[in-house]
């Protein structure tokens, strides 16, 4: 074995030969169902990775339980598959004392939502350099379709079925409530902005989150056809651009504008009402938030990254050490040690 | 049981000593018995100490829930506990001399605080007559004294400190009249109260003050006799300091960082009595990185995280919160990945009693987790023994790529002694080597010796694999669902434990090697069982003891050497979880004695129960 060699603390290195995603890609094949979200996921995640200039080596990915967290078995990076809802735990303690890591969590809505939940919310305010993705299929699929922290009021499953009682919870708003510095929701339906928020998110400084809504082909079919259907999708969504207008419809000519009591429709034309314009980098959270919330059938449901702003980021720049033989020396004898002499005298090394 | 007699009357010159100072949980009971403490151990004295305190920071003032007491045996003996019974009680208030009162021996000094024993604390207390006017203290020697009076009026010219304020002083003026019956010296109190309250000049000359005030008032005839402690000739030379157990284990994991090169990481959450670990290694912010997590479950995950990223992880908690732990140690076995984890045991089951002693976690400790899961599980004996614990914890947690339950208590690491400081080179070396060799790299291959997998941390080029909680194929570490292959883990995790047995050292039984009956014990109960065989030893019994720090795998000699025995008794303070596994694994008939009052043995329990065993021949084993 080689000689002991304490791990390196330095920023992220830049990689000299270029990756491309067949490198992020291990001899496992990926065993999600045909049809599956998880899939636009990991190829999403597998063309940015390459994109980033940091060594293959210096990824780790951290998942939980459930569909979305076998994900690292199919990644050739280095993976951790933790146990249910605690991938956000085991990816803090590592990038805390591993700054050099690209640091990556795999999550699902029960995952992170139900079991993992006071993780979340804690990695959302901490501001690690953590990058979470969130696989929201509104159900428990590996456990065979169980109502999830995120299914809809009244849907059919096998442990409601009756219809939910359960209000959902919404990640989104969630995750910038608890304080979430970049907050991104897309649906796996649309690759292009998948990307765009993954890509977002791991050249963003601090923790990120990117809710992706996905479809589980099996337990919950067309949870999100609303949204993705080619027809209504320019009327049900509102793609967000920062510095672009909240538009939306086929000619753009509707639009959110963002009154006391919150985002409210209006014509392209209104002279009091103006359309409101996106803005990521804004300090308060509260507009991100409202945007968060908005939801059918009242309004259409915002996609693309919702807020972006810099904090100060967990722990940056407090390096971890070994401590030297004088600093164990000194924590040893603490602040009231004595020395016995071979007479028997004794002598304070009291300190001040 | 009877209450013995004090030997404070016949002679002025002692070799040990126990006095407890008790009060209002809020009356400064536990920082006058700290210090107390320090000045005998600077005086070159040995000591145990025993803070006895409620679980409410301040239950309701003056009641019997809410005394708060410290206890302090000392002198020049070998002493191995705070002391079954009082020479001397200070008491601050009538619930303090109500609840200690049993335990003061026969003749023994009491010193109350006159003041506070008005008809409505005395009410408060439940005490329907006053036991300073009626006969109820005639066995003992009495000193009435007007502890809060002599305070306020030492500080009237103190004119910008409020009553309340100058109130707080009392528990220092108390432990001036205490200096003063034991003729203790004064300068290391003074020394340190200069450097708490260096910023705060009034508090500090108002604490100054009541501590001198005190010692003053006993230099006027109030003592009948004062007391002095016989010099100590046989210690050896070296650095020493007073150590609690809980500070020993801090030390212990950070000495074990600095032997290993390895960072380390604590991942901790709030709980009596674990706390101090946390807020100790939280001072050390240069050497040690700490994360006071949200939750027991995320100090530990965090603690995993770290030990994936090539750290020394450990995790600090008591019962409840090692209860909540129990899938990540999980996680932590099948990973193969080195932690320490550590329980201060306390009370259970659930939020039990907080504050008090037990060691009944021993069971969980080996066996509350599902699946076939085995850890190396070792114990503490003392406050010191939680340095060398902790560190050899360390070593094997390394060595063999295990989780490591350390088991620890409030006893001892709330309670202190003194511990001679090891120098660097007298602790055994800790040698990690994280791989990078490429070639040949299996994730799940084994050291022959300690079948311990690599250690292939994230960062390093050409190693990337991927481990996780589903089972994995030997060697290759791929996930495999093979019935044979899952039976080959299965033995080989356990394999791995039993290699552990190797490094411990052979057995050492203290006391009559032919002895009829062997005292065994762990954890905590090691300074009773100590002080108990040394005793019946001098009183001509055939008696020996052993104690265990590995509990998990046990020793390879412990069988032939229970064998030699023809009795064999193990205390706990527990229903018999050690008595149990010793049973189960050896056939071996042995008694037990247990005590489950969340307060430790007494070192006549032991005795007694010794002497009867040794006076019933009883069934001996089926094999003698």
């Amino acid at each position: 074995m080689p000689i002991n060699k304490p791990p390196t603390n330095k920023p992220i290195d830049q990689a000299n030969t270029k990756l491309t995603r067949k490198d992020f890609l291990s001899n496992v094949d990926p065993r999600w169902c045909l049809g599956c979200g998880c899939y636009s996921i990991f190829g999403s995640l597998t063309r940015v990775f390459p994109e980033l200039g940091i060594p293959k080596e210096k990824f780790a990915i951290i998942s939980g339980i459930g569909c979305s967290s076998r994900l690292p078995y199919y990644s050739s990076a280095y993976g951790f598959h933790t146990i249910h809802g605690r991938a956000a735990t085991v990816a803090f303690g590592l990038k805390r004392m591993r700054p050099d890591l690209s640091v990556w969590v795999m999550t699902g809505d029960g995952d992170a939502l139900s079991i993992g939940g006071n993780h979340f919310i804690h990695l959302m305010r901490r501001n690690a350099d953590i990058k979470v993705i969130l696989f929201n299929n509104q159900i428990y699929g590996l456990t065979k379709g169980q109502t999830s922290p995120t299914s809809a009021l009244g849907v059919k499953t096998k442990t409601t079925p009756y219809g939910s009682i359960d209000s959902p919870l919404n990640p989104l708003a969630l995750a910038i409530a608890a304080g979430a510095t970049f907050a991104a929701r897309v649906t796996d339906a649309d690759p292009e902005l998948l990307y765009e928020a993954i890509l977002g998110a791991a050249k963003h400084h601090g923790v990120a989150f990117v809710e992706v809504m996905l479809n589980c082909v099996i337990f919950n079919d067309g949870a999100f056809d609303s949204i993705i259907d080619k027809n209504l999708k320019a009327d049900t969504t509102i793609r967000l651009k920062h510095g672009e207008p909240l538009a939306f419809g086929k000619e753009r000519n509707k639009g959110i504008h963002i009154g006391l009591s919150g985002p409210e429709i209006v014509d392209g034309g209104d002279k009091t009402r103006a359309i409101a314009t996106h803005d990521v980098h804004l300090p308060d959270a509260s507009r991100a938030y409202a945007l968060a919330l908005m939801s059918l059938p009242n309004t259409p449901v915002p996609v693309g990254i919702f807020r972006q702003v810099q904090k100060t980021v967990y722990a940056e720049g407090i390096e971890s050490k070994v401590p030297s033989q004088s600093e164990l020396e000194r924590l040893l004898k603490g602040q009231s040690a004595w020395v016995r002499e071979q007479n028997g005298s004794l002598r304070s090394l009291e300190s001040d | 049981m009877e209450t013995p007699t004090s030997h404070l009357e016949q002679k002025e010159e002692l070799t040990m000593s126990v006095i407890r100072f008790a009060g209002d949980s809020g009356d400064g009971m536990q920082l006058a018995g700290d210090l107390f403490t320090s000045t005998a151990a600077m005086m070159g004295e040995n000591v145990a100490t025993l803070p006895d305190y409620p679980a409410e920071i301040r239950a309701p003032q003056g009641t019997v829930a809410g005394v708060s007491g410290f206890q302090i045996c000392f002198g020049s003996d070998e002493i191995y506990t705070p002391g079954d019974f009082l020479d001397v009680l200070v008491a601050m208030n009538p619930p303090a001399l109500k609840v200690n009162l049993s335990i003061v021996k026969k003749g023994g000094v009491i010193l109350v605080n006159e003041d506070s024993f008005s008809a409505k604390n005395l009410e408060k207390a439940g005490m329907p007559s006053n036991p300073l006017l009626d006969q109820s203290l005639k066995d003992y020697d009495v000193y009435k004294i007007p502890i809060q009076t002599i305070t306020k009026n030492a500080l009237a010219g103190l004119i910008s400190l409020s009553p309340k304020q100058v109130d707080q002083c009392k528990n220092l003026t108390a432990l001036g009249l205490t200096y003063r019956l034991f003729n203790r010296k004064k300068e290391y109190t003074l020394k340190w109260l200069e450097r708490k309250f260096k910023s705060k000049p009034e508090i500090l000359q108002a604490n100054k003050i009541a501590f001198e005030a005190g010692w003053e008032y006993g230099e006027h005839g109030v003592f009948k006799k004062t007391y002095t402690q016989v010099k100590q000739q046989s210690i050896q030379a070296g650095t020493y300091r007073q150590i609690t157990g809980n500070i020993a284990a801090a030390l212990g994991l950070v000495a074990a960082s600095r032997a290993s090169r390895v960072p380390l990481f604590l991942g901790s959450y709030p709980i009596t009595p674990a706390t101090d670990i946390l807020q100790e290694l939280s001072r050390y912010k240069e050497c040690v990185t700490v994360f006071q997590a949200e939750d027991e479950i995320a100090a530990i995950g965090a603690a995993l995280g770290a030990s994936y990223g090539g750290s020394l992880a450990a995790t600090t908690t008591s019962g409840p919160g090692f209860s909540l732990k129990s899938e990540f140690i999980n996680l932590a076995v099948i990973s193969e990945l080195p932690m320490v984890i550590v329980n201060v045991q306390r009370v259970g089951p659930s939020t039990g009693l907080p504050t008090k002693t037990e060691q009944a976690d021993l069971f969980q400790a080996l066996w509350g987790r599902h699946g076939e899961s085995p850890v190396v599980v070792m114990a503490a004996q003392s406050p010191k023994d939680c340095f060398y614990t902790l560190y050899e914890a360390s070593r094997v947690a390394l060595r063999y790529m295990t989780p490591v339950i350390v088991l620890s208590d409030g006893l001892i690491g709330n309670g202190s002694e003194v511990w001679k400081i090891p120098a660097e080179n007298e602790l055994p070396e800790i040698k990690v080597s994280y791989r990078t060799q490429t070639e040949g790299f299996l994730p799940y291959d084994r050291d022959h010796e300690t079948l311990a997998r690599p250690w292939a941390i994230p960062g390093t080029p050409g190693l990337e694999h991927r481990i996780g909680g589903l089972e994995k194929e030997d060697r290759s570490g791929k996930v495999s669902h093979a019935p044979l292959n899952h039976e080959k883990m299965v033995k080989l995790r356990a394999e791995k434990v039993a290699r552990v047995a190797s490094e411990i050292k052979p057995l050492e039984v203290f006391g009559d090697p032919k002895a009829k009956l062997l005292v065994l014990g762990w954890g905590s109960t090691y300074g009773v069982i100590r002080q108990a065989v040394q005793k019946l030893l001098k009183a001509g019994y055939q008696v020996a003891c052993l104690h265990l720090r590995y509990l998990n795998p046990l020793p390879n000699d412990l069988k032939e050497t229970l064998e030699k025995f023809p009795k064999v008794l193990v205390p706990e303070n527990n229903m018999g979880q050690l008595w149990y596994k010793l049973r189960a694994e050896y056939l071996i008939d042995i008694e037990k004695l247990n005590k489950v009052q969340g307060q430790p043995f007494c070192v006549d329990e032991v005795e007694h129960k010794v002497k009867e065993m040794l006076a019933n021949p009883g069934v001996k084993y089926a094999n003698k």
